[in-house]
């Protein structure tokens, strides 16, 4: 790794002003992802600004029966949580299954959402749970959030602090891991809002992590498994490679879909 | 250079290292506490696992800075004296190791997962064993033994937590 100056700011503020001031600054708030890429040299920002300690970041609290997470809550966190696992159990279900331990004590869901690798599982919880991210300025619905591969609507000066969610009627996540490293090949979560029936899938979008529409519209009239069954997911738009091409991982959409639903009836 | 003051296996100490300075560099090479096995640097393999305020955590994938203030736990702790830790024994009794390399981090991870289930009152099954082993990797045992002697060990673990009490 190359030489690096770190920081811990005790505030936001501070935390600001250091990301304003250096070369080339970046959050660091669980590192499991940013750490092994500037290991790589893929990254070599001249600053780090560590966000884990600022009051606030860090915890889970009910508001007006949302569940407001904590940016700098790490996977374990959530996974364990009493208020998690009841308002919205399959959201701690996604959290006990990042990873592996060591990595869930450590991995934060801002640091995940913030960098929305194209698959990694919170960004489909908070696509398909209408999330909504909030920041130092501003609230982001999460149909606007994330914009593309590693990129989101954060712009230069701004932090996630938290992300609220409102808890569905019931919802579940399914991923099929990659056999090596575990990482999801196919990730589609189902959830039953207010506003509907919203699916997003991740491990398998060219664009990172999407919504689908025809899925949705199936669940919406009938919230049933053999409701997916009649729905095909297009090749086109879908990542392929070494693991698998795009026209398997649609068909995993399509299974994942299913058994996403079968978990959300219990 | 950060400065950081960590206690380290119950001592407190204070050093001054490059910011960049992993936590397995640091305990490696600035405490020269070698326990502690790199085996990908990659986040992949388990052997770097240590306790950072009770927790499992992979060394090669946290800055030393970033701990500073924590108490840090290797395997170089664990046992009292010459009485070795229940999972150290519990390895030792089941040969759930072979070449050793791999054998620290299964140790500090086993541990942790043992706290673990403990604290939350969850049944530490064989199964349960082998899906919270997803971090740590060993080329020679097949991992059965390692299996049966953190089950063993979460036996003697809550009996001398009982025994304690
Ligand atoms: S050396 Fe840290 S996980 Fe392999
Ligand atoms: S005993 Fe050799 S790697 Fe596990």
């Amino acid at each position: 790794m190359y030489d690096v100056h770190y920081h811990r700011p005790a505030t936001l503020d501070d935390a600001l002003n250091l990301l304003a001031g250096a070369d080339d600054g970046k959050i660091l708030s669980g590192g499991q992802t940013l750490l092994p890429t500037m290991k790589q040299h893929l990254a070599a920002p001249t600053d780090l600004v560590d966000v884990r300690r600022i009051p606030g970041m860090r915890g889970i609290k009910v508001e007006g029966g949302h569940l407001v997470i904590g940016a700098a809550t790490t996977h374990a966190e959530v996974a364990g949580s009493a208020e998690v696992r009841q308002d919205i159990p399959s959201l701690a279900s996604l959290a006990s299954g990042i990873g592996d331990p060591a990595v869930r004590h450590m991995g934060t869901i801002g640091g995940s959402i913030a960098n929305h690798d194209p698959a990694a599982d919170y960004p489909s919880a908070v696509l398909a749970l209408n999330g909504i991210v909030v920041t130092n300025r501003r609230q982001i619905a999460a149909d606007d959030f994330f914009t593309g591969l590693f990129s989101t609507a954060l712009e230069e000066g701004e932090i996630i602090t938290a992300v609220r969610f409102a808890p569905p009627k019931r919802g579940a996540y399914a991923k099929f891991p990659n056999p090596a490293s575990r990482y999801a090949m196919v990730g589609v979560y189902v959830a039953d809002t207010a506003s509907g029936v919203r699916v997003a899938v991740t491990g398998a979008g060219e664009n990172g992590v999407f919504r689908h529409g025809a899925l949705e519209a199936a669940l919406g009239r009938s919230f049933t498994p053999a409701a997916v069954e009649g729905v095909a997911t297009p090749a086109a738009g879908l990542l392929s490679d070494i693991h698998g091409d795009a026209a398997y991982r649609a068909h995993l959409v399509g299974v994942m879909a299913k058994r996403a639903v079968a978990a959300a009836l219990g | 250079m950060a400065d950081i003051t960590v206690t380290v296996n119950g001592k407190a100490m204070r050093r001054s290292v490059p910011d960049h300075t992993l936590l397995s560099e640091f305990l490696r090479e600035t405490l020269r506490l070698t326990g502690t096995h790199v085996g990908c640097d990659t986040s992949q393999c388990g052997a770097c696992v240590v306790h950072v305020d009770g927790r499992a955590v992979k060394s090669c994938t946290t800055l030393a800075a970033s701990v500073d203030g924590a108490a840090v736990t290797t395997i170089e702790g664990i046992a009292s004296g010459s009485d070795l830790h229940p999972m150290q024994a519990a390895f030792n009794d089941h040969h759930g190791l072979q070449c050793g390399f791999c054998t620290p981090g299964m140790i500090m991870s086993g541990i942790d997962m043992v706290n673990r289930y403990k604290a939350e009152g969850r049944a530490l099954t064989p199964d349960a064993i082998r899906h919270e082993l997803e971090g740590n990797i060993c080329r020679c045992t097949g991992y059965h033994n390692i299996v049966k002697a953190i089950e063993d060990a979460a036996g003697r673990m809550t009996s001398m937590a009982t025994a304690a009490e």
